[in-house]
């Protein structure tokens, strides 16, 4: 009896202690600290065709930083199906890397767990000062007004991407700069088993990225000045719906790409299934695949009439990857020095050749190497018409509640069922009662 | 091996049924592993068009890409270790615990068998997150580095498997007769004397059914190892998605790769199959 | 609940010394109780703290300091009327079908085949090894494996029953839409049938031969050899076998997460996956961990239930 007792109470205070213990949280060493000063822990993510060839491009270039300052940099390529969640068991345990890659569209949802490192006006001078950098990619790196929680390291923009060869057999003298145009071309590349264009139906990310465009091409947002969700007006409808019709209306997208979700669209243009394709910048994706670069055109992003440009003329989101520190690492120093190293007009060229990306940083993007005309397209469009994704902290449920909506969308089109303005209300009203109420 | 069941041979009925019925089962099981086989011997472009039965191209192209598109050597070991390390500790510990409840009567049994029970029903989702931070602590206060770990990992598989593991192994103890650990304590073995010497022989089948289960609990995982392990320490069931990158799905070597990583588990399976009808032999004791 | 075996406490009566009599069976559970206590019922005890919480993105970092949120986090999960809480009860519907016809057919299949095969006929040994298979591939492998196979344009399935058959008149979609029920619940089902398999057939070792014996020389046939003697013999395997099929299907997060991703479709939305995307998609555990807390009362309720039920049928039975 007596031992029971004993043995019941040695255990509630044991999972007390652990509880207790766990309740800390991470949070101890908030600030960040230079305790070890020789080693950095590094989350990249993967960029490359396979997680071996990333470290293949990295490596060389951290043993480059590790003789010019001594500090030996622990390399990690972070598949993408794991970053978030690292970076969220990061966020809450304190345990994580020092220096890490997000997505840039992840940026204010992660600011705001102030997990990351603010880049202060002071910070930025540590790397060479914050007008190093492109405008478009700084717009992607946390909530306005805020200093920003990373600094822009690869930069993307969508493009479009057609074959040749198929545009030729049907007759389109080029590509097309309107989105009639590009539906008229369509419908003549879809017999025969192939298809006017792609999409990643059931991938939520993508959806969002084209839904975005469409919304700002009809003047609309997804969200009001002030942060709150708005999903539901005219024109976030209007879009979402346009995209969905390439598919239910125009016919112009196969049904099959309904339940695509792991870049399928990207090998089915490069084998010829598809005559078009919008995608950020696909050009190494594509080689690797076997398409040769003279076998595809790239133009801009069509846009609802005349030609691209800010306000209604966007064709783009501004897509790309940022670096972060992680605001308690034990070396605070080595960290920021590994940012400007990055940064560094010489690293920006090599990583954003390795890559197929446009560097962020002006000088870099001058370079000879980003002047082909698939990076003209590109770096033109990152210039002028491409606005990066809503910057507030419920961005991720944003993508989540949203992208499935018109991944549901898609489903009903690739189902036969009628796709109608009422359907698409309907779907983003109970996305939007999904967002937090705050 | 035989059990002659039955003095009579079974009626023709029963042959014919169980014709049928094996073999539409051997279809279900099969194709998936015939798509495997056949999908890990194409090139790329032909396993991502329309599906063909037979392969037009033969090419062992993808059992020589899967070593260098992920270090897939690497993650095979870590699930070897971690798998294997979770599976001994689990049966080690069911084996005790299951022991003690089939031959022992004590207070705080049935809140025992109860509790433990009630463990599988804890959706891993709850616990993913507290016993990350709970690993991440003792870490920071011990400096027995539990998270991104295998030790970590296999600390979470064994007791994943234990609960089931306790259950099914009172069960198998309870039907060994206690005449015979009687027999073997008057012959002057200890408590555990008996445990080892004849209860746990007897309860063999058991045994290697429940220790095939905590291996392929561990084998499998996907949740908490995507989080709690990193690159030097992943594991197949979340390095095997590493075919899957941001370019294409190299549907052929994640078909090549899960083929060669299985052939092993496969095997040893086959290997222990003897263990499971070699119970026979125990149960006849009765 | 297991019956007490008499003469349990007899054994050890041997040994002397009091504390060694009555410590032994607890220092047999220690490991045992220090792991689980660990891994699960702390870490649980933690979970349930924070379904109290509010604890979405801004608090994480520093939950111990995260505002209480009091029962909020539950009355939206039960809210049925808004969204949130419709969202979650559909998808527990959905689990509670998929389940229950999950195990029902791992189980009537696993019985089957190990009835059937506890003859030795030529082919047994090849057969059985075999049928192990789907239980020995990582479930990635084989959950990606029937992925490839649903696949709309270039799928297997696609190509026997609309190209070859000519059953449906046009491809279907597996993966999305509802059909994507009947695909989870096959790769469910191919996955786990072999585990009652297993233990089936280690539970039929353990029923004395001489019982058939007895029962064919009063002139009992297979059929009735089976519902007479097989499975009242099974009963106490089966009775724990069912019950941790239906749990582990009912939590299972690896099948629908592979098949899938994050967001399922609608018809296939399991509660595990449901969960998963409101704590680590949306960033709010708070809310993650009061679903968690609800599923585990009510998989307590229905563990209770069954063992209840089961425990009396087992005694009037004997």
């Amino acid at each position: 009896m007596r031992s029971i007792r004993a043995a019941a109470t040695g255990a509630v205070i044991l999972s007390l202690a652990l509880a207790a213990s766990a309740c800390g949280g991470g949070s101890s060493t908030g600030g960040g600290s230079n305790d070890s000063p020789k080693e950095l822990t590094y989350w990249a993510s993967n960029q490359g065709a396979s997680i071996e060839i990333d470290k293949k491009v990295l490596q060389p270039e951290l043993d480059k930083f590790e003789k010019e300052t001594g500090i030996k940099v622990k390399l990690e390529v972070v598949p993408w199906s794991d970053l978030l969640n690292r970076i969220l068991t990061a966020t809450t345990s304190g345990q994580g890397p020092d220096v890490l890659n997000i997505g840039n569209t992840w940026s204010a949802s992660l600011q705001a767990t102030g997990a990351l490192l603010p880049w202060d006006a002071k910070n930025f001078d540590k790397i060479g000062g914050k007008d190093r950098f492109v405008d478009s990619a700084l717009g992607s790196t946390g909530v306005e007004g805020q200093d920003p929680a990373a600094v822009p390291l690869y930069s993307m923009a969508y493009a479009l991407y057609y074959n040749k060869q198929m545009f030729a057999d049907a007759g389109i003298d080029g590509p097309p700069a309107t989105w009639d145009e590009l539906i008229a071309a369509g419908k003549k590349l879809s017999k025969d088993g192939k298809w006017g264009i792609g999409a990643e139906g059931s991938n939520p990310s993508e959806n969002i990225h084209h839904a975005f465009v469409f919304a700002k091409q009809h003047g609309a947002d997804f969200f009001t000045a002030d942060g709150k969700a708005d999903f539901t007006g005219d024109g976030a409808v209007t879009a979402v719906k346009q995209y969905v019709d390439l598919m239910a209306k125009d016919k112009i997208i196969a049904p099959g790409n309904a339940e695509y979700a792991q870049n399928q669209s990207v090998s089915d243009f490069a084998k010829g299934r598809t005559g078009m394709l919008l995608w950020q910048s696909a050009s190494a994706n594509l080689k690797s695949q076997g398409m040769s670069e003279d076998a595809y055109g790239i133009a801009p992003v069509p846009v609802q009439s005349g030609t691209p440009g800010p306000g209604r003329q966007v064709n783009s989101m501004v897509a790309g990857i940022n670096l972060a520190v992680f605001k308690n690492t034990d070396n605070l120093d080595g960290a920021t020095e590994f940012v400007k190293f990055m940064t560094s007009d010489a690293e920006q060229k090599v990583l954003n050749t390795a890559y197929g990306s446009i560097p962020p940083v002006k000088a870099a993007q001058e370079d000879a190497a980003f002047n082909s005309p698939a990076n003209a397209v590109l770096k033109d469009t990152l210039a002028k018409s491409a606005v990066a994704l809503p910057q507030v902290s419920n961005e991720s449920q944003f993508e989540t509640a949203v992208g499935t909506a018109i991944k549901e969308l898609f489903a009903d089109a690739a189902g036969g069922r009628e796709v109608t303005t009422d359907s698409v209300k309907a779907a983003l009203t109970k996305a939007q009662q999904q967002m937090p109420k705050k | 091996m035989s059990l002659p069941r039955s003095p009579m041979a079974p009626p023709r009925s029963f042959l014919w049924s169980r014709r049928v019925f094996l073999t539409l089962l051997t279809g279900f099981v099969l194709v998936p592993v015939y798509v495997m086989i056949s999908s890990s011997l194409k090139p790329l472009a032909d396993v991502t068009g329309t599906f063909r039965w037979l392969p037009t191209e033969l090419t062992i192209r993808p059992y020589i890409d899967i070593w260098s598109t992920v270090p897939l050597g690497r993650y095979f070991v870590n699930s070897l270790i971690v798998a294997g390390a979770a599976t001994v500790c689990s049966v080690v510990i069911a084996v005790f615990s299951a022991y003690a409840v089939s031959r022992y009567d004590f207070r705080g049994k049935r809140v025992f068998t109860v509790t433990v029970l009630s463990t599988q029903m804890f959706p891993g989702i709850l616990f993913l997150l507290p016993l990350f931070l709970i690993y991440v602590n003792i870490g920071n206060a011990t400096g027995i580095a539990l998270f991104g770990s295998r030790g970590g990992l296999i600390l979470t598989y064994l007791t994943f498997s234990l609960p089931f593991s306790i259950w099914m192994l009172i069960g198998y103890f309870d039907s060994v007769p206690r005449d015979l650990d009687e027999a073997a304590m008057v012959d002057g073995c200890g408590p555990l004397g008996a445990l080892f010497r004849v209860v746990v022989p007897a309860a063999v089948p058991g045994i290697v059914a429940v220790a095939v289960y905590a291996f392929m609990t561990a084998w499998g995982e996907v949740l908490f190892a995507s989080v709690m392990t990193n690159d030097t320490t992943r594991t197949l069931a979340v390095g095997l998605q590493g075919y899957s990158t941001l370019n294409d799905v190299y549907w052929n070597q994640i078909m090549a790769a899960s083929l060669v990583v299985s052939v092993p588990v496969v095997a040893g399976f086959l290997l222990l199959q003897r263990y499971l009808v070699a119970g026979l032999t125990a149960g006849a004791v009765k | 609940m297991r019956k007490s075996s008499p003469g349990a406490a007899r054994g050890p009566r041997r040994r002397p010394g009091r504390i060694r009599r009555i410590g032994l069976p607890y220092l047999l559970l220690l490991p045992a109780l220090l792991l689980e206590l660990l891994v699960h019922l702390v870490p649980m005890v933690i979970g349930i703290v924070m379904s109290f919480k509010e604890l979405t993105q801004f608090y994480i970092r520093d939950w111990g300091t995260a505002p209480w949120a009091g029962f909020d986090n539950y009355s939206v999960s039960v809210d049925f009327d808004a969204p949130v809480g419709k969202a979650l009860l559909d998808s527990f519907l959905v689990t509670i079908a998929f389940t229950l016809l999950s195990v029902g057919l791992c189980w009537l299949i696993g019985t089957a085949a190990a009835v059937f095969m506890q003859d030795t006929f030529r082919g047994r040994g090849l057969l059985r090894a075999l049928f192990l298979v789907p239980y020995a591939l990582p479930v990635y492998a084989a959950v990606i494996t029937w992925v490839f196979m649903f696949q709309h344009d270039n799928g297997l399935v696609n190509h026997v029953l609309h190209d070859q058959l000519g059953i449906t008149d046009k491809p279907s979609f597996w993966l999305i839409g509802d059909n994507s029920f009947i695909a989870l619940l096959t790769v469910s089902v191919w996955k786990g049938w072999p585990f009652a398999f297993l233990i089936v057939m280690a539970g039929l070792q353990n029923i004395p031969r001489e019982l058939y014996e007895a029962a064919s020389l009063d002139g009992a046939g297979m059929l009735q050899q089976v519902r007479r003697i097989t499975l009242p013999s099974l009963r106490p395997v089966n009775q724990v076998l069912v019950l941790v099929l239906f749990l582990w299907t009912f939590n299972d997060f690896n099948t629908p997460y592979v098949m899938f991703g994050k967001t399922a479709p609608e018809a296939a939305d399991l509660i595990s996956v449901h969960i998963y995307q409101a704590s680590f998609v949306t960033w709010d555990f708070g809310t993650g961990s009061a679903m968690s807390v609800l599923l585990l009362l009510f998989l307590l309720a229905v563990t209770g239930v069954y063992l209840a039920l089961t425990s009396r049928g087992r005694r009037t039975a004997s």
